[in-house]
């Protein structure tokens, strides 16, 4: 019904079009900007940033390695990894622990884009069917990957990582990788909904992990507004860490999402029409302060 | 388990990879290539490039080369081919052949600065013969000039020669040879009286010491250094010296490799007769009887244009030889002692000692070799003579293993530029333009009425170029080279001389070169075996093909574009009424007719199917059929009477039809003989003619009146630019053995392009540290008078010194020539492309 | 509702978490195992294709490379590429293919100190002393300089010629008249640059660069070469042997480890020596007289 054709049509209404937009359109900048900074190089020859998401250099001087391939390179067993990674990896964790670890996928990974692109398709052709995963099926995946590497001694988990083939492609060549690319895209429209990012991907699990401390979250502090619309459910990635904390406050659970499942995409503070979600810290002094029920709940989730 | 495509190509690497531990893979292709020749018409051809001459058997499929082969028969070559031959049969198709006449042209008019456009054969020779009739009108003869060449056929160049100095009355017509060979040939004249060398490459087989002077054999003439690395191996006691001013291919095989300072060679070639007179080896009796001693005027400047200071500066002029005695020119090398000669060349002394030894050791056979290095010298002429000194010296002459050769660069230097009279002073057959007799001779082999020939040299092919910038002579047509690109001075004189709006530039090339862009009118021409042709290698061997195939479209040889222009012409514009005054019965027809149609080059009718070979062939012969008679042929007997009715003997060739059933013969040819090693008796039968009271195995240098040669003492005198401390580095250039000259037809072979892609500056390490260059990194070359960019190489075959670059003619894209300088030597006016001073910068 | 009945959601519950996390453990260890087994099958390169300057052994490479393509940028010939997915070299990681586009061999190496985790080794300084690969002249029958003819192409484009390809002169038995001149790769000084692959004339490359363990072989481990020994040690491994003596006649000598058997020109005993049998051919002492017979005349 109007359920799916007119998502967002209310928080529009209600706040225009930018505010209900606001955070897409800067998550779409950039995913496509960091990958015009990785492009201006190749194309125009002005090299702010070279190499790819699995390693670069920025400004030819600040090294940056990706702490998933990194952990792969530990599992192989390689010893005489030069300094450049090393602080490369510290770099890069530093960035993620700040803002939180799956921004990484909302905010930076390019096949989110396509399996946005699928979400978006999927509903559009109204499929509702799928497989079922275990929610906690990536991280299987992540213990795969690095098992793997540790048995073949070489990083097998890069010969197919979608993740990286196509960052990669995108800036040195694809080859078959397309095809890589668009079974990931029809396995999220036919097979699964949201199921490579949100069930399957191992750097989404490994990130996943990496944000579980970080401070930068969503908040709901205005969930007594709640008009029980749920497009902020229809519209998550990872819709089965919202209700708990929109509902919780008689359980005491803080309005915050402590969950490092959550990619900071920013799409439910877009869609919200009563100003529900917003961004804040983990611990945020300028609200009303938690009580000690909140504080216990809080503590429980965490664990 | 499945075999994975991976896994084939790995297994096909491993066996690969034991084929090289000497596991021979068996063959199972061969039927491929049998079935590939079916239907192949062989014949034989002689290779396009060098003055080597190896003979190559071309197959022709459907009209087309589609493979070549070493002829396995020719002695020079035995089946064999350098990395060049081997892909002939990729010249002729270049993707961008030229297929029809182009003339510039802005609003359908012909416009010096328009744009190419496609016409007609008859616009185009129309056009160039209304330049060509309002130049000599302006100007006279001297007004029009022709750019010919060492690999013209030698028909064509005797076309050529025929059409400018009878036709036209004009002596400009001077060949690519004139960079290459004039000053052997200044020598040969000034020393024996007649061109070409005495021996053959027989001589290869028999010395026992060979001296490179000035000669890269490894790169220039690979399949002679194939022969002479053969005998160095096999015979016991065999010596090579090499001396260059760089290291280069050659000195791999080197048991005396020398670097001598630039210019030093006339010190060093003194030095060994000082030596060979100080310890008294020389061959009294071989002097005595053969051999007169001379000098010749010196400080004669650097054949530069008169107002530049150097010849304001200069005390000498030209070459009048003094005689002296043998104590005046002992005295005359005196001061040319190990010590001094060491100090001036950079050379050790052990190093000199021991070339000195080899030419003073009466036992052992010496034969000498050289090339560029010698004639592109502002002394070239002078430095030949003191090889040849040495060598007369010593007696070590005319015979196997003992001799002087200067090797020729180009397939036909010798047989078509320099025999048939192509240069500016000559006629052909050794007869000169200055002489009465000569010309009278000329005149009436040619039927001409006496006094059209002129009597004065033209305009070398220098002085062309700067009489083009100075407006004096309006009209330029080069054939068969690529001119703009190989001579001196790009920026200053050959550039602004072509396009001097005053003047009216033809090309006749098969590609676009650098020259033809720098042309007005191109004319598209057929080339090798799309023609009968004939080349004469370094070794007076006569060479001759048939037509193998039809030239693409348009495309016309060289001879029959100077047949038909001739057609232009009357002989009232061309001669004037004086001439045909003297012979009424010439009136009213064109040159054409009184050059070509004479009853002598028309004398062989041809008819379609009459060439053929012993097995049934039939070839087409494209000029004979569009002229009537057997052109080629024609010419040739008529350049004959030249060689066995002139005035000047040792020159007879066989009859024209000799030449297709022999792998080439090694002139004189008389009584059906080859003559292998001139001036002496028993080898030479001219020796007895000349001389009936001559030993038996004795000498008798009959190009001279009174049969001896002439020992010329040339000192050492400085080059006309060395470097100084702006311009710090000596500027040479040359080959190498990849392409060809200016890399037209080679640098259009896909292989040989990418073995060999652009020009590089080979430099020693040290002066790249200096200059802050690593291998690889881009430079600007600049001389006073240009600047052109490459890259720089510090590895690889050439090592020159330090202080020393080299840096390759070839790259059209990288014009050497933009920085060299225009100084020649002023008796064989051949330009110094060894020498001149550069710097380096990074660019 | 009863104890079983208030327990049975709850065991219920359970069953379905083991099966599903058996379930998953299962899908997801077979696509494990898939990945590792397409990684070995991966992991083998096709033979042509070239590691950059510095790789370490293939098994380290690609436990430490990440694929970032920094050295492809920084090499200043733009020769490297990262493997696309279906290449025959493991994906996203960079090699060179000689005959199109070798290494122009860099005295700085600027692919190496990019290289963020040392899968180029960094201790490589000295560009002549990589291994990418080893030249193999491969066919011999195909190689125009092995046929005489005059190429050589491999040995003048070479960077290090003179160490890494040298040229070995041979009589020419079939011309009879003219040297061959056959180019040789020397394994301790070759590179794997793959210029002369490049620059080979053939239609297919007689000159290829592979991998090492492709081109080398490797002599039994039980053997030594007894000249190279004896060199390195400077004399011999074992004590030298007593003086030789010889009965023999007056004038002749014996070289015991060199060329045997010496006549001494001036006292040796009136022998047939070969100069006094030259005399007695059928050959002139002018060798025109020879030559102008020809081969095939002689009777």
């Amino acid at each position: 019904m109007a359920r799916y054709t007119v998502l967002g049509a209310e928080a529009i209404r209600k706040k225009g079009w930018w505010p209900a937009h606001k955070w897409l359109i800067l998550r779409r900048l950039s995913q496509i900007g960091i990958l015009l900074l990785f492009m201006l190089g190749p194309w125009a020859g002005i090299w702010i940033i070279k190499g790819n998401l699995s390693s670069s250099l920025l400004f030819d001087v600040v090294p940056m390695t990706d702490p998933f391939v990194f952990l792969q390179m530990l599992a192989t067993g390689f010893s005489g990894i030069a300094a450049e990674a090393v602080t490369g990896v510290l770099i890069i964790l530093a960035f993620y622990l700040l803002l939180g670890g799956r921004v990484f996928c909302s905010w930076v990974c390019p096949v989110n884009l396509v399996t946005d692109a699928s979400f978006w398709l999927r509903r559009k052709l109204d499929i509702r069917t799928g497989a079922n995963f275990l929610r906690n099926t990536k991280y299987w995946m992540l213990g795969m990957v690095l098992l793997v590497s540790a048995i073949s001694g070489v990083m097998a988990y890069e010969l197919v990582n979608p993740v990286s083939i196509l960052h990669r492609g995108i800036i040195f060549g694809m080859g078959f990788g397309w095809f890589l690319i668009a079974a990931i895209f029809l396995f999220d429209v036919f097979v699964a909904k949201r199921g490579w990012c949100t069930n399957l991907c191992p750097m989404g699990a490994f990130y996943g992990l990496l944000g579980k401390v970080s401070p930068i979250r969503v908040r709901a502090d205005a969930r007594s507004k709640c008009n029980d619309c749920a497009e902020c459910f229809v519209v998550c990635p990872e819709p089965q860490i919202i209700p708990a904390i929109l509902k919780g406050e008689e359980k005491g659970i803080p309005p915050v999402i402590l969950s490092g499942e959550c990619t900071n995409c920013g799409r439910c503070i877009d869609i919200c029409g009563e100003d529900v979600f917003h961004f804040g810290l983990r611990f945020d002094r300028s609200k009303a302060a938690l009580s000690s029920g909140e504080m216990n709940a809080a503590l429980k989730q965490k664990l | 388990m499945k075999i994975t495509r991976r896994d084939f190509i790995k297994s096909q690497a491993i066996a690969a990879a034991t084929a090289s531990a000497g596991i021979a893979l068996p063959v199972t292709i061969a039927n491929a290539a049998q079935e590939a020749d079916k239907d192949m018409r062989w014949d034989k051809t002689a290779c396009r490039f060098c003055g080597t001459g190896c003979s190559v058997l071309v197959g022709v499929k459907d009209g087309k080369v589609v493979a070549t082969q070493g002829d396995p028969d020719a002695p020079v070559n035995k089946g064999l081919n350098c990395i060049k031959g081997y892909f002939l049969t990729k010249i002729m198709y270049g993707k961008d052949r030229l297929t029809k006449p182009l003339l510039r042209k802005k609003d359908g008019k012909y416009d010096k600065e328009g744009e190419f456009a496609e016409v007609s054969w008859d616009e185009a020779m129309d056009t160039m013969a209304d330049k060509w009739k309002a130049a000599l009108k302006d100007k006279g003869p001297s007004g029009v000039g022709m750019f010919g060449s060492g690999q013209w056929t030698i028909w064509e160049g005797y076309a050529a020669s025929k059409l400018m100095k009878a036709g036209l009355r004009s002596n400009n017509l001077d060949p690519n040879a004139r960079h290459c060979m004039a000053s052997a040939v200044g020598a040969f004249m000034r020393t024996f009286g007649i061109d070409e060398p005495m021996g053959c490459y027989d001589d290869l087989e028999h010395a026992d010491v060979f001296v490179l002077w000035g000669s890269n054999m490894a790169e220039m003439h690979p399949i002679l250094w194939s022969r002479l690395a053969d005998t160095r191996l096999t015979k016991e006691g065999c010596e090579v010296h090499v001396l260059s001013t760089f290291t280069h291919r050659s000195f791999e095989l080197a048991d005396n490799g020398i670097i001598f300072k630039p210019q030093t060679d006339l010190a060093i070639t003194n030095y060994i007769a000082n030596y060979i007179i100080e310890n008294k080896a020389y061959n009294k009796e071989f002097i005595d009887k053969h051999v007169n001693f001379n000098k010749t005027p010196t400080d004669i400047g650097y054949g530069l244009r008169p107002e530049h200071p150097l010849e304001k500066k200069k005390t000498g002029k030209g070459g009048k030889l003094t005689k002296i005695t043998f104590d005046e020119y002992a005295a005359a090398v005196k001061p040319y002692t190990l010590d001094y000669t060491s100090e001036l060349s950079g050379v050790p002394k052990d190093q000199l000692e021991k070339l000195a030894k080899v030419f003073a050791d009466p036992k052992k056979k010496v034969t000498s070799y050289w090339t560029m290095g010698f004639n592109q010298h502002t002394r070239g002429v002078w430095v030949n003579s003191n090889v040849y000194n040495i060598h007369l010296l010593m007696g070590k002459i005319s015979e196997p293993g003992n001799g002087p050769f200067s090797l020729t660069g180009q397939p036909s230097a010798c047989g078509t530029a320099r025999e048939v009279g192509t240069f500016a002073h000559r006629l052909p057959a050794d007869l000169v333009v200055k002489k009465e007799g000569h010309r009278k001779a000329a005149e009436k082999i040619w039927k001409l009425p006496e006094g059209t020939i002129n009597p004065k040299p033209g305009y070398h092919a220098v002085l062309m170029h700067r009489k083009m910038k100075d407006g004096e002579m309006n009209c330029y047509w080069q054939l068969c080279n690529n001119n703009l690109q190989a001579s001196p001075n790009f920026n200053e004189e050959s550039w602004p001389g072509w396009r001097n709006p005053a003047n009216f530039v033809t090309v006749s090339d098969p590609y676009p070169t650098v020259s033809a862009m720098g042309a007005d009118l191109i004319l598209p021409t057929a080339m090798w075996a799309e023609k009968e042709g004939a080349y004469g290698n370094s070794e007076r061997r006569t060479q001759f093909w048939r037509q193998q195939v039809k030239g693409p479209g348009e495309s016309r040889s060289d001879m029959w574009q100077m047949m038909e222009f001739a057609k232009r012409f009357t002989v009232e514009e061309a001669w004037g009424e004086e001439q045909i005054a003297k012979m009424p019965e010439v009136a009213g027809k064109t040159l054409y007719d009184v050059l070509f149609e004479n009853g002598q080059v028309n004398k062989f009718p041809y008819e379609e199917g009459m060439v053929k070979d012993e097995r049934g062939n039939v070839y087409d012969n494209d000029e004979s059929a569009h002229f009537g008679y057997y052109a080629q042929k024609g010419l040739f007997e008529e350049y004959r009477r030249f060689q066995w009715e002139g005035p000047k003997k040792g020159h007879e060739m066989a009859e024209y039809d000799a030449y297709h059933k022999a792998r080439g013969l090694r002139w004189p040819v008389l009584d059906g003989k080859e003559t292998l090693w001139r001036f002496r008796e028993g080898y030479d039968p001219h020796v007895k003619k000349f001389n009936p009271e001559v030993a038996k195995g004795d000498v008798y240098f009959y190009g001279k009146p009174d049969g001896r040669a002439n020992i010329i003492f040339g000192p050492y005198e400085p080059p006309a630019e060395a470097p100084d401390e702006e311009y710090d580095l000596w500027l040479c250039t040359g080959r190498v053995l990849e392409h060809w000259h200016s890399g037209s037809m080679t640098r259009r072979v896909p292989e040989l392009y990418r073995a060999v892609p652009d020009a590089v500056v080979y430099m020693h390490p040290k002066d790249a540290k200096k200059r802050r260059l690593r291998p690889g990194a881009k430079i600007k070359v600049q001389t006073r008078r240009g600047e052109v960019l490459s890259r720089v190489e510090t590895r690889g075959r050439n090592t020159p010194p330090e202080g020393l670059v080299f840096f390759p003619w070839f790259d059209a894209g990288r014009l050497v020539n933009k920085l060299t300088l225009d100084a020649t030597d002023p008796l064989s006016k051949e330009t110094d492309y060894k020498k001149c001073a550069c710097k380096v910068l990074k660019a | 509702m009863s104890d079983s009945a208030s327990k049975k959601p709850a065991s219920k519950g359970r069953r379905r978490f083991l099966i599903d996390s058996a379930r998953t453990a299962c899908g997801v260890g077979l696509l494990g195992l898939g990945i590792g087994i397409y990684s070995k099958s991966a992991s083998s390169m096709a033979p042509m294709a070239i590691r950059p300057p510095g790789a370490l052994d293939e098994a380290d490479f690609l436990a430490s490379c990440t694929r970032c393509g920094l050295c492809v940028r920084d090499c200043p010939y733009n020769i490297l590429k990262l493997a696309d997915v279906g290449d025959d070299v493991p994906t996203g990681t960079p090699y060179f293919m000689a005959r199109t586009d070798p290494c122009e061999m860099c005295e700085d190496i600027p692919c190496i100190p990019v290289c963020p985790t040392g899968a180029l080794d960094h201790a490589l300084t000295d560009i002549n002393e990589s291994r990418m690969g080893l030249a193999v002249v491969v066919d011999q029958e195909t190689c125009i300089a092995f046929l005489g003819l005059r190429c050589e192409v491999c040995f003048n484009v070479c960077p290090i010629r003179g160490d890494a390809i040298t040229l070995d002169y041979r009589h020419n038995e079939r011309s009879g008249k003219h040297a061959l001149f056959i180019p040789i790769v020397h394994s301790e000084a070759c590179t794997g640059c793959g210029l002369c692959e490049k620059a080979c004339i053939l239609d297919e490359a007689a000159i290829k660069v592979f991998p090492m363990h492709l081109a080398k072989g490797e002599l039994g481990k039980h053997y030594r070469l007894g000249w190279e020994k004896k060199d390195a040690a400077g004399g011999s491994l074992v004590t030298p042997d007593q003086e030789h003596r010889y009965n023999l006649p007056e004038g002749m000598s014996y070289d015991h480890t060199g060329e045997g058997l010496i006549f001494d020109q001036a006292n040796a005993p009136a022998m047939t020596t070969p100069d006094a049998a030259m005399e007695e051919t059928p050959f002139s002492s002018n060798p025109l007289d020879t030559l102008k017979k020809g081969i095939q005349e002689a009777d």
